[in-house]
Formats: structure tokens, sequence, C-alpha cells
């Protein structure tokens, strides 16, 4: 009989080079916003058409994702005078971004729209606390979800962890060499003003914080906060007329999932320490017709600490099994062969649920990170590259990239990105 | 009517209408554990669906199954969410790998069924038990009443089998 890890998953091609990120906003990172997610969304919203120089008539589609705690697209699109052609509101988070994406592009190349904005607006501290406390644990308890919650297995940490036990069981991989992520998108982050976590961290530091769930120290696990990002989605020609220079995007993979998924992600079927990274990597490298070794930078989800590395290994930056020795070794800081999460990611700079990883690929691909350098006479930054704490975090000579997003082991998006030839 | 009992201060509720919930747990509460059986594969399932994940196969039967097995990996929980867990921390939800159909059909697939580690008796078990208990470690089922005709499989330690050394616990205690 067939399995379903058998399936094939090469797609067509010819899309690579054709569509770009040709915006990108947010708000302030905060706990405690006092305002809306519908506010939030149009503050974010209006920054991505400032990047982009567009105006409210430029855009015709949008997308947004939520677990019930955000506002949809025809509500935001009214406040500010967008007339749509295309919307769609979507449930998830990890995972949603890189896949929007690719629905954006596959609507346009429909004709049913020219451009989309994507959006996600969360009040992931103040309202529906991400960590599952408050609102999240409230809700009624019913049929398939007995099988995890009746346990006291509910957050996504209590949820993922088998995974990464697992994972030191099977390889050896130590708590030590998994803070290291820690401490590299800590770096990042103070280097990065509008980060809401701008504290670099050692290894004992992160070590030596209290257990959540083993293997988790508190300093493993992301930060809840309240904002809205927004990404801008158009054909490379209609990018290249916008303000900034755009991202190109040569690849993407959308949810993507590990055979036998269920309510407990991915026991079934093993071995529980690959995740679903393992399959889309057969999408995005194919696709954009390069390799790991292709990419300069990565922007993977750092829900956790460990989320990072299971990435990095599953999509082949390093051997599988030798995680935990990469993402100790310092490849991922800044000055090392291939910084991740440049912005701090979700362990440092915001909760975004993925977005704020691919808008700071895009500034990266650009050469224009927001960082503390200096602003020259022709108003661009003048990048310093000296990556001490509160100076510059912008990577030298950036041509691709790659974002990994993740919803849990069993399921990720990913996508990469080229700097413009032109 | 849907079947509701409160249990841990959560009310958990399975809906008239989903049949492979409601045989499972009360299957449970009957004190012998079953799972699905498809027709044309006779291979076992679990949790609880609707086809067989490798025919497509919608017929099955429910059959007892032996709860006995070794702990796959595992959840240490010290930050719980629920109010009721609170008092019970730390406290570990266990994926255990059942010794029925492991590694079938392919190498690395197993039953993998999830239940906390209590006592023989059903309580949560003190923290110098939980050390005792890693990856490896021999279990069997036990069951908690939720309410009449719904109960929770569970895990506690295997008196009767021969239990490794030192089963592989996360390294810093």
């Amino acid at each position: 009989m067939a399995l379903q890890s058998d399936t094939e998953a090469s797609t067509p091609k010819f899309l690579r080079g054709k569509y770009a990120i040709c915006g990108v906003g947010e708000t302030t990172y905060r706990r405690g916003s006092q305002e809306s997610t519908r506010n939030l969304a149009t503050w974010a919203i209006n920054n991505a058409l400032e990047d982009a120089g567009m105006t409210a008539d430029d855009v015709d589609g949008m997308l947004d994702y939520s677990g019930n705690d955000s506002v949809f697209a025809p509500q935001v699109a009214n406040d500010l005078g967008i007339r749509l052609n295309f919307y769609m509101d979507v449930h998830g988070g990890g995972s949603s971004t890189e896949a929007l994406i690719g629905i954006a592009i596959g609507v346009i190349e429909a004709g049913m729209c020219k451009t989309v904005a994507i959006y996600r607006a969360m009040n992931g501290y103040s309202q529906v606390r991400i960590g599952g406390t408050g609102a999240r644990s409230a809700v009624p308890i019913v049929g398939d979800q007995i099988h995890h919650r009746g346990y006291g297995w509910q957050s996504a940490g209590q949820m993922f962890a088998p995974t990464f036990l697992r994972h030191m069981y099977d390889y050896g991989t130590t708590p030590e060499q998994v803070a290291h992520v820690k401490v590299a998108h800590s770096k990042h982050a103070s280097n990065n003003p509008k980060a809401y976590y701008k504290t670099r961290y050692t290894v004992e530091d992160v070590v030596n914080s209290r257990i959540i769930c083993k293997p988790l120290h508190l300093l493993d696990c992301c930060v809840e906060t309240d904002n809205a990002t927004c990404i801008i989605v158009a054909s490379i020609d209609r990018a290249r007329d916008c303000k900034n220079a755009p991202a190109v995007i040569q690849s993407v993979a959308g949810r993507v999932c590990k055979p036998r998924g269920d309510i407990h992600l991915h026991y079934q079927h093993g071995p529980i320490s690959t995740v679903a990274g393992h399959y889309a990597k057969d999408i995005i490298f194919p696709n954009a017709g390069v390799g790991p070794e292709d990419i300069d930078i990565t922007g993977s989800y750092d829900a956790f600490t460990f989320t990072t590395m299971l990435q990095l290994e599953d999509y082949g930056f390093c051997e599988k099994g030798e995680g935990g020795d990469y993402v100790s070794s310092g490849a991922i800081e800044l000055g090392g062969r291939r910084p991740n999460n440049t912005s701090g990611g979700h362990l440092c700079e915001g909760y975004t649920h993925g977005m704020n990883m691919v808008i700071e690929n895009t500034r990266q691909l650009r050469g224009e990170v927001d960082d503390s350098c200096p602003v020259g006479p022709d108003g661009k930054k003048q990048h310093t590259y000296d990556y001490s704490e509160g100076g510059c975090r912008q990577v030298k000579g950036v041509e691709m990239s790659a974002n990994l997003g993740w919803a849990h082991p069993g399921t990720g998006s990913a996508m990469i990105m080229a700097k413009d030839a032109r | 009517m849907p079947i509701q009992g409160e249990y841990m201060g959560m009310m958990l509720t399975i809906d008239d209408v989903d049949q492979e919930n409601r045989e499972f747990f009360r299957h449970c509460a009957e004190g012998t554990f079953h799972l699905q059986k498809g027709k044309e594969s006779g291979l076992l399932r679990y949790p609880p669906t609707t086809a067989c994940p490798w025919t497509r196969d919608r017929e099955y039967d429910w059959v007892p199954v032996e709860g006995k097995g070794a702990v796959h990996s595992y959840a240490e929980v010290h930050h719980p969410i629920q109010p009721a867990f609170r008092e019970k921390v730390p406290y570990m939800v266990l994926v255990v790998d059942l010794d029925t159909q492991l590694g079938q059909p392919t190498e690395h697939e197993a039953l993998r069924v999830a239940g906390n580690l209590l006592t023989a008796d059903g309580e949560f078990v003190p923290p110098e038990t939980i050390k005792s208990v890693g990856i490896g470690t021999r279990v069997r089922m036990v069951f908690t009443e939720v309410t009449e005709g719904f109960a929770l499989p569970h895990w506690t330690i295997d008196e009767d089998a021969e239990q490794p050394e030192n089963p592989w616990r996360y390294p810093q205690e």
C-alpha cells in the first residue's frame, strides 16, 4: 500500500522570481497596547504602504490570519478606504506567513487582484495570551481536545516537549547547545531599537532560568507581545515601481505536513525528532534552484530555542542530528557564516506568528535594516558592520535568504527570497 | 445528549454525534482499553479517527488492546496552564509506545498513547517517583473516571515488568 510519506513534493517552478515583497511595516512591540487589534492592523498596514510608496488605491487584495483573536479584512480595508477585489481571513498561527504569501502569488496569478496586503494583528499579551493562560485556557474542552488537554497537556511548549526531549535522546543534544539560540537572538535584538527585549543573555542565564516544562527554561521560550505586522506582495514589475528595492520571491512552501498528523501533532509517525521541514525542503530548494549552502541568512520560527535548532537541521543547514553543534558554533550569530533571526525574532523582538522574520529578511536583502547606524546624506543608513552591543545588525552582502515557518513539529512553511538582480 | 463531566476543574464534553470518541472513552470507563482496527488493513490506530490512514477504509471494529508499553518521550510540566494542575506540579505527560503493533507498518511508527504518570490508584505521583521515570520506563495503563460512561486512560509504572537500569532523563535535574 502507498504510504503518505511517499507523496511526491515537486511543483511547477515557473513562478520563480516573478513576485516580490514590495512593502513591510509594523507597529511598536509592546505589552499592554491599550488598543484594539483593528487599530493595530490599520497602523501596520499604513506603515507598509508608506514603505512601499503606495496609496490605498494601489492595494486591492487582503489576507490575514488569526485564532479568534484579531480583526477581519473587510473591516480594516473599509477603515483605510481600500476597495477589495479579493480577501480571505484564514484560521491559523505559525506557518501562516509564508503560506499566505504563496496564496497571494496564486490569486494575483489567477487575475483575481493585483496587490495583496497580508497582516497579522494581535494582542498576544493583553488579550489572548499566546502562552495559553487566561482566555485560551478557559474555552470548553470538547471531543478530540480531551486527548491532550485532559492531561494538562495544552500550551505549545507542553505539546512540543516530547519532540525536543526525543531529539536530545536520539542525538545527545544538550541544553547548553540549544541555549546558544537565545544568546544569538538576544545579541541581535540588542542592535534592534524596536525589539521588546534588548538585553544580551549568556548560556548560563538561559540554563539557570526556571524550568517551565522540561526541557524548556523560561529563557528558551519566546516573549508574548501586542503588535501588528504587514507584508505587501505584488508582481516583480509592480514591485520595481515601489519606493524600496523588492525582495524577490524564489519559492514558497505552505503548511507542509508530516505523515499521520493528529491532535497530538505528529507522535504516531516517527522519528519524532524529525520535523516538517524535512518535507518542506524538497519544495523550496528545487523550486528556487538553490541549496542550503547558497543561503546567506535564515529566519527561523523561534517560538522556542529548540524550534530554531530543529528547523535549521531538517532544512539541511547542517547534518541531521547536528543541530546542537550548528546553533552553538557561532554560525547563526551576526558575524557568523549564516546569521539567523537578525532582528531578535520571537525570542526577543516580539511575537508575531512568523511575520517579523520575513520583514527582517526583506530589509536585510535591501541592505537597509533599521539599526542604530548613522544616516548618510543620501538618507540611507551608513552601516558600520560593527556588531557590538547597540551597534549595527546589517549583514554584509546578503544575496539570498530563507524563512522557515512553524505551526508545530508536524507542520511548517518556508520561503526563499533573493536580492533584486536589477 | 452530550456526555459531560468535570475533571481537574475542567468541563470535558463529548458531543452525541462524536461516535468515535464516545466509544473510545466508554471502553475506558469499562476498564478495557480498545482501539479501532481497520477491516481492510487489520491495523490499529490511535487516537480515534474516521478512516484508516493506510487504506482510507471507513469500516472498523473496536478491539481490546493490551495497555502495556514503554515511554517513548515525555513532557514534565513545572508551570501549568489549568489552575487545578497547579497543586500537582511537577507532573508528567507520557507518550508511550504500545507493545502491540510496535514498528508497524513502518519502522518508526507505533501506537503512541498519551496519559499522565499516575500511581496504581490513579493519583498524581510524588516528585521522587517522577525522577525515576524516563524514556524506556515500562508502564501499564490505569483509568480515571470523569463521569458515568467516560474515563481517561493514564499510565503507571509496571511493577511486574523488568525496568531499564537508567531510563533516559533530561540531564539537568
